[in-house]
């Protein structure tokens, strides 16, 4: 099953929305606890990245019986390097960002840290996409 | 440690009850920084904060998080309520301050997360 959202960039209002949708729909499929909530936080990273430092994009999830398959791609302005943006506490969020109680530089590590595989594809000026499955097991 | 006696030692005021508020809670997590509530994957924890924007609300939910208690009065906005009422998390507020709210608990036996 395929759900595709768009992502608006700065509307914090709506930050998560794609996420809850998700979560929703995975509960209802029965998708094991530990799984669902690995899932959701690299979602919702994945989803707040956008928002925060995106001019906007799409979340696509594909679930699986066995695993979710996510590609978030946004329309730039890309990360300049990418493994710097991977490192723990490095971050780029502005004042309004860090308001909202994000901005710590754990975005990308903690989607890491929940996926079972992740593929970062940025440059400079260029389009971001962040693809990454996390298995459900058994 | 009960959600009830938490309620009572922080001399809290409940205002959006979700669930059973004699449920247990097993520990607790204070933090302004959503972002660090991210990283935990803990079971039937309380979330202690300062933050009152509607991204704690969001926050709590992907954490699974089903209890917030916001320190130093700060009062959720009504946007903040009916998120957490849909998504059944409980808010409460006190009065006192996030130390003092977290010395409370800890001292009576509510465990840290870390």
């Amino acid at each position: 099953m395929q759900f595709q959202y768009e992502l608006v960039a700065g509307d914090f209002t709506k930050a998560g929305y794609a996420s809850s949708d998700l979560k929703k729909k995975m509960k209802q499929l029965n998708i094991p606890t530990s799984a669902m909530k690995r899932a959701v936080v690299a979602l919702f990273e994945a989803e707040v990245n956008v928002v925060a430092h995106s001019f906007g994009g799409t979340l696509t999830a594909d679930i699986f019986k066995d695993k979710i398959h996510v590609l978030v791609a946004d329309q730039g302005p890309g990360i300049p390097d990418i493994e710097l943006a991977m490192s723990e506490g490095y971050s780029t969020a502005s004042d309004e960002v860090r308001e909202m109680g994000y901005g710590a530089g754990m975005g990308l590590p903690n989607i890491k840290n929940n996926c079972d595989s992740l593929d970062v594809r940025s440059a400079s000026g260029c389009p971001t996409e962040v693809e990454f499955t996390i298995n459900f097991g058994t | 440690m009960k959600l009830t006696e938490i309620i009572d030692l922080v001399e809290g005021k409940v205002l959006c009850e979700c669930g059973d508020l004699g449920r247990e809670i097993e520990s607790a997590f204070s933090s302004d920084l959503m972002s660090d509530v991210l990283t935990l994957l803990t079971d039937n924890m309380l979330l202690i904060t300062g933050l009152t924007n509607i991204q704690a609300i969001r926050t709590a939910e992907m954490a699974d998080i089903a209890q917030i208690l916001f320190v130093r009065d700060k009062q959720p906005t009504a946007k903040m309520i009916e998120l957490a009422s849909e998504t059944g998390i409980c808010l409460i507020t006190t009065r006192f301050s996030m130390f003092r709210a977290s010395g409370i608990l800890f001292g009576h036996g509510l465990p840290a997360v870390y």
